[in-house]
């Protein structure tokens, strides 16, 4: 039972507290970029949601068992005891990252290509996403175990999800207003954006 | 563009065509660091390197990249130049490092390195890339340096952690706006700053 609510509260936690777009401010890019439609919004939101939650668990595998103080021991034998590798962290992430949204297009391409145009060129960038980075260099920062890292992956690609499928809405009901001329565009997103956070922000010091 | 020179280059970045203001690349980053005016200075000069260098680099080779998998070679470019800053700052800069935590591994995701090696490097020699590095850097530099001026000014009353206008606390006058070092002022920030920026160069506005 516990085991449950320390998985339940990680996931309040990393969708409404420290949601990655709006408190830490990862995957910024896309969030403002393609957030123009609703219906790619929500596509996009399931894209991250789903890579996020594949490449985190996969990227905790690889720290627990090849780069964390020690962990060549059980692979290689006792030589290896004092190796460390942690050093190597961001370079093997980003090519888990790479390589995980390499498969997932050529899958979408087959199975799914209306998704696959509708994504177009952002499907690659999820790679450059922050926010994807930034879920595993999190997981690697707080020591999260394999559960935990599952759990963390679905609720902060979902936090994220979210937000860009809020944005997009308000921004959808923004094309009637009557907005000064120079702040249309980029200047208004960010200001919607901020506002958006700011409403998040009622959420923390919520513990469950 | 047909042959652009080195000068071009290194100017238009900062204000004609602003990576973070027009471009919408790399805006994560820019605003988690943005609280104080030290870390933006480190986060600037270290985004700065790794654009100028990682570009130098991707052009050198571009001739030799297959461009199927030119994303991954990119990144480990990009990702081992994000190593050697990560361990230069941990070595000599311990405590800024610390406060930066994951926004250092974030470069590697930051969408202008990532953006100018694919749109810029991969066409040009390796001496323009270079230079117009530099000068993306710089674009980003600016908006970074201005919205870290604002929110640690009116926030915190100091300027790169010297106390310029006495607070409250300390029995001074100035009482230091919260919001400020919070993350919606951030979005604010950046949005009135492209306002700013649009209103005096027009043809920068989108046309809905």
């Amino acid at each position: 039972m516990d085991l449950l609510e320390n998985y339940l509260s990680l996931f309040v936690r990393c969708v409404f507290i420290e949601n990655m777009a709006l408190a830490y401010f990862l995957g910024m890019c896309t969030f403002i970029a393609i957030s123009k439609n609703l219906k790619t919004a929500l596509g996009l939101a399931v894209a991250v949601t789903v890579v996020q939650a594949i490449t985190v668990p996969a990227n905790n595998l690889l720290y627990q068992y090849l780069l964390s103080d020690g962990a060549l021991k059980h692979l290689l034998g006792e030589s290896y005891a004092t190796v460390d590798l942690s050093f190597l962290g961001f370079i093997s992430y980003i090519g888990v990252i790479a390589a995980i949204v390499q498969i997932l297009e050529l899958f979408l391409d087959r199975f799914v290509p209306s998704l696959y145009n509708a994504l177009g060129i952002f499907l690659p960038l999820i790679t450059v996403n922050c926010a994807i980075l930034a879920g595993s260099l999190f997981m690697d920062q707080r020591a999260y175990d394999f559960g935990e890292s599952v759990v963390y992956g679905i609720g902060s690609g979902f936090g994220w999800g979210l937000a860009i499928v809020a944005l997009a809405a308000v921004r959808e009901k923004l094309a009637y207003a009557n907005i000064p001329i120079a702040l249309q565009g980029l200047g208004i997103t960010f200001i919607t954006v901020g506002l958006v956070a700011m409403a998040f922000m009622a959420f923390s010091g919520i513990q469950i | 563009m047909a042959e652009p020179t080195a000068k071009e280059v290194l100017v238009t970045p900062i204000l004609n065509n602003n990576p973070i203001a027009l471009q919408v690349l790399g805006i994560c980053s820019a605003l988690a660091v943005t609280t104080k005016m030290d870390t933006a200075l480190v986060m600037s000069i270290a985004v700065t390197l790794v654009t100028a260098f990682s570009s130098a680099a991707v052009a050198g080779i571009r001739h030799w990249i297959p461009s199927s998998i030119r994303m991954i070679v990119q990144m480990v470019v990009i990702a081992s130049l994000v190593i050697v800053v990560d361990q230069i700052l941990k070595a000599y800069f311990f405590q800024i490092s610390k406060t930066m935590s994951v926004f250092v591994g974030l470069i590697i995701t930051n969408c202008i390195v990532m953006g100018r090696a694919e749109g810029f490097a991969m066409k040009n020699t390796a001496w323009l890339s270079f230079v117009d590095g530099i000068g993306n850097g710089l674009g980003y530099s600016a908006v970074l340096m201005s919205v870290a001026f604002f929110r640690e000014f009116f926030g915190s009353g100091s300027l790169f952690g010297y106390q310029i206008l006495s607070k409250i606390t300390d029995g001074g006058w100035y009482n230091p706006n919260g919001l400020l070092l919070l993350s919606p002022s951030a979005f604010f920030l950046i949005g009135i700053l492209i306002w700013i920026l649009r209103t005096f160069k027009p043809e920068q506005i989108e046309r809905a």
